[in-house]
């Protein structure tokens, strides 16, 4: 493995690093009392800070020594904690992450900005400008008798538990380029450690080879961590050395002393109370708690080449598919099978289906990372607009293609700078309407009828449609004389051109309007949606398909064409009787089903495959769920079969049909489209390029 | 298939001659992936005429294009011996319907003569150049013309 590959691996893993940071300072802004949570966020700038001395980060390590030593004095509990410190510690959080990045790319960065950040920590952690120390970033001399063990020794007493731990280095170490001596520094930050180095196996000078490992140590480490992580110390090195950790029954001579403990605690309460009311202090800690629980059992994970997995999931597809095919083929063959083949190609047809699943489940991923992401974005856009805003997630855990996710980011950050930009009122007028000076945005992701519904909604003004009415007609977007139904009115913000800060801010305004937005989202296969109560605030809602995820599906035949329509949508499938079918309006036709009036769709016609509805063909009526939670019936001339398909994007080698999510592949080789229930109900969706119908007079 | 003389030259076009609508035409080899039988396409809807569809191309969805109908010729008769070439357009994969690939040629790129100035407007759009062979008219195709900019475009 070149160098160049381990720095790709560094900042792969200091991704890793720095969302974990980012999780324990905002778990420690809304109170969390846990010391752990000090100890991760420690560790993740120490381990950022490791790594970037090895590659000669300067910048980068200066300032994560600086950041991690006032960690530390918090966690030795040397200075008080308090909002402002937390707030310190959020900005160099992000600043730090500026520098990865900075370090990846290879940019040069400001040095006033550390400085800033590093004024910051130290004036809230009621420190002088301390003299900046520098950092020794010299790789370190093999030179392990001359250890020195009296480094900045966090030391919190004699509490904790006994380890013995017995490092014997393998050759491999050697070329890995580990030191052992790094290691049991590492250790040494954890506790009290004493170390006694067995040289026996050390030849005479003349047969030593310098690329044989001939140490070892045993040290012995009080240490109030867990075991799990004075593992993680030899994270890396694990695989090079034989490694020995046991706790032993050693003396402990004193009850560790609580009060110590009990103290941050009592701060970290009173912060609760000022931060935020709404969050239950109980609930949090707990939270905190299973958190740490779970890292002590980390769980092997493998980082692989997306492309890889690309690879795999499209010959996977490609596998159901054929299976499908074989099966099909044998059927009709007309052969007498034997109970063996059947027994075959049934395990054959188990197997396949779960080496897909699984494989969609390696592309699956939850959101929060992407979540996570967006507190920064929130943070910087209200301080940039003057605003105080809190960010609160929901439904983090839903599961979302990773494409998906990372081609989100973009339009979710615009959104909510949007948001917290256009969205919230000003502080005083806040306060005026009744609301507290903080305003809150909420970013929320959960399944809904086989998509995933991302909403963000803010408690500001709503959307002020007077307003966007004569900046629309200023901008010659719609006539004056437009009638405009408030929805009508919402939507124009998503047309090209449109944007009603009256003064460019430093935000929003970059030129990249809601129009972009809707256009990335309509690029992934998505719609957006927006509703406003005036004085109550706005929602945004994005809904978005599962792609490259399969999908079970309704197999229906609609003019000879066979359409695949999702079954999670479905609601029920019936054969209504010719009276319950009524006309309205011109052309649109509601159907009775057992006394609400549901929107009724012939498929056909609306997809334009024929041209009017047969009077009656047998046909029959599927029930299906809109992403608005309204209902749509959609007439079918038959059902075929229920299935598992494969989707299949459209976008690509085509473009976007209106009413049309995907294609699949079915059994027999041909392809079937993949209908988009809500879309469908789109008037726009029966004839094209009719996107924009106000905008078109 | 190849002939390695002829790759000795750069100014060697390589060209797959076809023939639909009673017209001959061609496309650099390059820009054709393979040459496949005819699938029945599963129709799109709202599509332009020419599109008849799409297919499954090992796992691939590719949209299937008249190309007699493309051009403004009479569409093409439904036939079981009619050729699919499915060709790469920039990154979009599209197959093109067709009667029957003739030819293979290596034609030197002086050989091949600007489109003549005629008044169609598809002519000039779809046909980049002509070729003169055996008394023969070939028509290199512009295969970047060839996909509905509408339908792609509109999201």
């Amino acid at each position: 493995m070149s160098s160049i590959d381990l720095k790709d691996v560094f900042f792969v893993e200091c991704e890793d690093l720095l969302v974990a940071m980012d999780e324990g300072l905002r778990e420690l802004e809304a109170g969390s009392t846990d010391p752990e949570t000090v100890n991760a966020v420690f560790r993740a700038v120490h381990s950022i800070k490791g790594g970037a001395g090895a590659f000669a980060l300067a910048d980068l390590v200066n300032f994560a020594h600086k950041f991690e030593t006032v960690l530390d004095d918090v966690r030795a509990s040397r200075i008080e904690t308090n909002p402002t410190l937390f707030g310190a510690f959020l900005v160099a959080g992000d600043h730090l992450a500026d520098l990865v990045a900075a370090a990846r790319d290879g940019v040069q960065t400001d040095p006033s900005a550390s400085e800033k950040a590093i004024a910051a920590l130290n004036m809230a952690g009621g420190q002088d400008d301390a003299p900046a120390d520098s950092v020794e970033i010299s790789a370190p001399v093999f030179a392990p008798l001359a250890l020195d063990l009296d480094l900045p020794l966090p030391v919190t007493g004699p509490e904790g538990r006994n380890f013995r731990i017995a490092l014997k280095p393998k050759d491999s170490a050697i070329n890995a380029g580990h030191d052992a001596a790094l290691l049991l520094q590492q250790l040494a930050e954890l506790g009290t450690l004493s170390t006694t180095i067995d040289a026996s196996a050390l030849p005479d000078a003349t047969a030593f080879d310098p690329n044989k490992s001939y140490l070892g140590w045993t040290a012995d480490l009080l240490t109030e961590h867990s075991l799990a992580e004075i593992e993680e110390v030899f994270d890396f090195a694990k695989d090079d050395c034989e490694l020995d950790i046991s706790e032993i029954e050693a003396p402990v001579p004193d009850l560790p002393p609580l009060p110590d403990l009990v103290e941050p605690q009592d701060t970290a309460e009173n912060v609760i109370a000022e931060v935020s009311e709404l969050a239950p202090q109980p609930v949090k800690a707990e939270a905190a708690k299973s958190k740490s629980g779970s890292t002590a059992a980390p769980r092997q994970t493998i980082r692989v080449d997306i492309e890889r997995v690309d690879r795999l999931v499209d010959v996977v597809g490609e596998l159901v598919i054929h299976q499908a095919m074989l099966s099909e083929a044998i059927e009709q063959s007309g052969l007498r099978i034997e109970a063996e083949v059947e027994r075959g190609l049934d395990q054959l047809r188990q197997l396949s289906r779960q080496i897909q699943e699984s494989v969609m489940s390696i592309r699956a991923q939850p959101v929060k990372p992407l979540f996570d992401r967006m507190h920064r974005i929130v943070r910087e856009a209200s301080a940039a607009a003057n605003k105080t805003a809190r960010l609160i997630t929901e439904g983090e855990m839903t599961e979302v293609d990773k494409t998906i996710i990372e081609r989100l980011a973009d339009p979710l950050t615009h959104m909510i700078r949007n948001a917290v930009d256009h969205g919230l009122e000003k502080m005083e007028k806040r306060l005026e309407s009744g609301k507290s000076e903080e305003g809150v945005v909420t970013l929320s992701a959960a399944h809904r009828s086989g998509r995933v519904l991302i909403t963000l909604s803010d408690d500001g003004g709503g959307i002020d449609r007077d307003r966007v009415k004569q900046v629309a007609i200023s901008k010659g977007l719609i006539p004056a004389s437009a009638d405009l139904t408030p929805s009508e009115i919402d939507n124009l913000l998503f047309l090209p051109g449109f944007s009603t800060a009256s003064e460019v801010s430093n935000l929003s305004g970059r030129g990249v309007g809601m129009d972009v937005v809707k256009s990335e989202i309509a690029g992934l296969g998505g719609r957006v949606s927006i509703a406003s109560v005036r004085g109550e605030g706005t929602t945004l809602t994005i809904s978005l398909p599962l792609t490259l995820a399969v999908l079970d599906g309704m197999v229906v035949e609609v003019s000879g064409q066979l359409l695949v329509l999702p079954v999670s949508s479905i609601i029920e499938t019936l054969r209504p009787e010719a009276e319950a079918k009524h006309s309205i309006g011109t052309g649109d036709t509601v159907l009775d089903v057992r006394g609400t009036f549901v929107p009724l769709i012939d498929v056909g016609t609306r997809l334009g495959f024929r041209e009017v509805t047969a009077s009656d063909c047998g046909s029959i009526v599927v029930l299906v769920e809109r992403d608005d939670d309204d209902c749509l019936a959609l007439m079918v001339d038959g059902i075929r079969d229920q299935r598992q398909v494969v989707i299949k994007g459209l976008e690509g080698n085509y473009g976007h049909i209106p009413g049309i999510a995907a294609a699949t592949v079915l059994g027999d080789g041909s392809v079937a489209l993949i209908l988009d229930p809500s879309d469908l109900a789109n008037p726009s969706s029966s004839q094209r390029s009719a996107l924009q119908p106000v905008a078109a007079e | 298939m190849r002939n390695p003389n002829d790759t000795a030259d750069p100014d060697t076009q390589e060209l797959v001659v076809f023939k639909t609508a009673d017209q001959d035409f061609c496309l650099d080899i390059l820009s054709v992936r393979e040459i496949r039988g005819w699938t029945r396409p599963a129709s799109l809807p709202h599509a332009p005429s020419y599109v008849q569809g799409v297919i499954n191309l090992r796992g691939s969805v590719v949209p299937i294009i008249d190309l007699a109908s493309r051009l403004g010729l009479p569409p093409i008769a439904a036939n079981d011996r009619n050729v699919i070439i499915v060709t790469t357009i920039g990154t979009q994969i599209a197959g093109l319907l067709i009667e029957a690939v003739t030819d293979i040629l290596s034609i030197p790129a002086s050989e091949i003569q600007p489109t003549p100035d005629v008044a169609s407007d598809t002519a000039r759009t779809f046909i980049r150049g002509v070729i003169a062979k055996e008394k023969r008219l070939i028509r290199q195709i512009d295969i970047t013309q060839l996909l509905p900019k509408a339908g792609g475009a509109a999201a």
